[in-house]
C-alpha cells in the first residue's frame, strides 16, 4: 500500500515535471503535445485531415447508425465492433477532434488520452517509456510515437512484418581465396 | 651458420657507432617488426602497431598516436575520413539492458542495424544478434530455439522470439579465460575488446554460455561504401583478420547518450536501455516493476541485459 502510495506520488511529480518541461520553449519545430512530451503526427492517410472538408454539417448530416459506409470502405473495424462504431472515439460536433468518454473533445495529437481511458496499463507504461518505442538520447531528449504510430486504431492488433535474411548456415559460406575459410 | 655470424659480428660492430641513419632502436624495431611478419604471416603489420601495448596501459601521448596510425590506415583501406574515438565511461553511469519478450517479434530489424552501425564483415555475415524462434508450448527453453526461420510473416502462430547478444556480465567467464587480457569490463560495465592486443586463441567464445563473440576468420569483408565512419576504437572501428569482436552497447553511441542502433531500429519498442544507476530511468522502471529474468542465471555470470514481460 505505501509502496503504492510512493509510486503514485512518484508519477504526479514526474506528470508535474512533464509539465514544467512543457513551460519551456520546445527546441525543435516538432509538434510538441500536451504535457510536454514530444510526439510525431498521426499518421493520417494523405489528404483526409482536417475531417471537417467533407464534415462541415452542412454536406453532411450526422448520422449514428451502425451501417456499411459508402465512403472510408477501406476501413476495417477490429476493435471491439460489436461495442464500437465511429463516434464512440470521433466527435460528431466537432470533426476535426476526437472526445474522450467524458465528451471531453481530444486533439489528434492527443490520442493518446482516448486508447488510455480503456487501455491504462499500457498507458502508464507508455508514459514511462517502457510501452512502445523511444528513440533520441537515453539520458536526454526522446522522442517518442502516438499509440496510432504502431496500432492502427481502427484494428489495433501491431501487423505482421516479412522479417529480415537469417545468418547463413556454417556449411553455406563460401570459402574464398584469401578470404574466409 | 655460425662462423658467419662470428665474422659479422665484428663488422657490425665497427659500424653501429658511425653514421649509418639507422639507431639501435630503430634496427631493433625493424628487426622485431621483420621477425613478427614472418611468424604471423601478416605481410601488413607494421613495427609501430607489432610494438603497440594493451590499450589499457598506453599514456595519452601513446593514445594519440595509435588512434592517428589508425585513422591513417583506415583512410588508406577505405577512402574515407574513419573517425576512432576513445571516448571513456561516464562516471555514475553502469549500462543496463531490457528486452521485452511479450513484444518482440523477430523481425530481424536490430540484426541488420547492428551489422550495419558496427563495421561487421559482410561476407560472411557477421552477426552480433541470435534471434531464436521460441516455441510457446516450450517457454524458454534453447532445446527448442530456431535460429534459421524465415516464414514469410512474423511473428508465426504458437511461437515467440528471443533475441540474444553479449549480456555484458558483471562475472563475465570470456574476461577470466583470457590468457592475455585483451578483452575486460570497462566502469560502465560494457565488455570490449582490445582487437590489437588480442591474439585469436578463441578462448573466450568457448567460454561464453551466450554465444556472444564472434571470430574473423578471414580478412573481413567491408565494403568502403558501407563503412560506418563514426567509430570507437573498443567497440566498431574496422577489425583485423584473426580476433574476436562482440556487442559493446553501441560504446561509440551510448558514451554519446544515443541509444543503441539496435533499441532505435527495433519497431515493437521491445528494446529498453538506460543507466541502472539512475532511479528515473527506464530500466530501472522495468526491473522494478515488470517480471524480469537474466539468462542462463544458474551460472551466476550476472548479466546487465534483463529480460521482461511489458504485459
Amino acid at each position: 500500500m505505501t509502496a503504492r502510495l510512493i509510486r503514485s506520488a512518484g508519477l504526479a511529480l514526474l506528470l508535474a515535471g512533464l509539465a514544467a518541461g512543457a513551460k519551456e520553449p520546445p527546441k525543435k519545430a516538432e509538434p510538441v503535445a500536451q504535457e510536454g512530451i514530444q510526439v510525431p503526427k498521426p499518421p493520417f492517410t494523405e489528404g483526409i485531415f482536417p475531417c471537417t472538408g467533407c464534415h462541415d454539417g452542412k454536406q453532411l448530416k450526422v448520422d449514428t447508425k451502425r451501417r456499411e459506409l459508402a465512403m472510408h470502405s477501406e476501413i476495417e473495424l477490429k476493435h471491439g465492433p460489436e461495442s464500437r462504431w465511429c463516434l464512440d472515439c470521433h466527435d460528431a460536433n466537432s470533426r476535426d477532434n476526437l472526445h474522450l468518454a467524458s465528451g471531453e473533445k481530444v486533439e489528434f495529437t492527443a490520442s493518446y488520452k482516448l486508447c488510455g481511458q480503456c487501455h491504462g496499463d499500457k498507458f502508464r507504461d507508455w508514459r514511462v517509456g517502457i510501452h512502445g518505442k523511444r528513440t533520441g538520447s537515453w539520458n536526454g531528449q526522446k522522442q517518442y510515437l502516438l499509440c496510432v504510430n504502431c496500432h492502427n486504431p481502427h484494428s489495433p492488433r501491431f501487423a505482421a512484418l516479412k522479417p529480415m535474411p537469417p545468418p547463413t548456415r556454417p556449411e553455406d559460406i563460401q570459402t574464398k581465396k584469401g578470404g574466409a575459410r | 651458420m655460425t662462423d658467419g655470424k662470428l665474422t659479422s659480428l665484428p663488422d657490425h660492430a665497427d659500424e653501429a657507432p658511425g653514421g649509418c641513419g639507422l639507431d639501435r632502436r630503430d634496427f631493433l624495431g625493424a628487426g622485431v617488426a621483420a621477425v613478427a611478419t614472418a611468424l604471423t604471416g601478416c605481410g601488413t603489420l607494421s613495427k609501430e602497431e607489432f610494438l603497440q601495448h594493451n590499450f589499457r596501459e598506453l599514456s595519452k601521448e601513446e593514445v594519440l598516436s595509435v588512434i592517428a596510425r589508425l585513422e591513417k590506415e583506415y583512410k588508406a583501406k577505405y577512402g574515407k575520413d574513419v573517425k576512432v574515438g576513445t571516448t571513456p565511461p561516464m562516471p555514475g553511469v553502469i549500462f543496463g539492458y531490457a528486452l521485452d519478450l511479450s513484444r518482440c517479434i523477430g523481425c530481424r530489424r536490430c540484426v541488420h542495424a547492428c551489422v550495419k552501425e558496427n563495421n561487421q564483415s559482410r561476407t560472411p555475415e557477421v552477426q552480433w544478434i541470435r534471434v531464436l524462434e521460441l516455441d510457446k508450448e516450450e517457454g524458454v527453453n534453447l532445446q527448442h530455439a530456431e535460429q534459421y526461420y524465415n516464414p514469410d510473416e512474423v511473428p508465426r502462430e504458437g511461437h515467440f522470439y528471443m533475441p540474444v547478444q553479449c549480456q555484458q556480465c558483471k562475472k563475465p567467464p570470456c574476461v577470466k579465460v583470457c590468457p592475455v587480457g585483451a578483452t575486460w569490463r570497462e566502469k560502465d560495465g560494457i565488455v570490449v575488446v582490445d582487437y590489437n592486443w588480442c591474439i585469436g586463441c578463441r578462448y573466450c567464445m568457448a567460454a561464453c554460455p551466450y554465444g556472444a563473440r564472434h571470430f574473423n576468420w578471414g580478412e573481413p569483408n567491408l565494403p568502403p561504401d558501407q563503412v560506418n565512419t563514426e567509430t570507437h576504437y573498443l567497440g566498431n572501428r574496422p577489425r583485423p583478420k584473426g580476433v574476436v569482436e562482440k556487442c559493446t552497447f553501441c560504446v561509440q553511441r551510448t558514451r554519446k547518450g544515443l541509444y543503441p542502433a539496435c533499441v532505435e531500429i527495433c519497431p515493437t519498442g521491445s528494446r529498453k536501455f538506460g543507466n541502472l544507476l539512475d532511479k528515473e530511468s527506464e530500466i530501472r522502471y522495468v526491473l522494478e516493476n515488470k517480471r524480469v529474468f537474466k539468462l542462463k542465471e544458474e551460472l551466476n555470470t550476472q548479466p546487465n541485459f534483463f529480460y521482461f514481460y511489458g504485459v
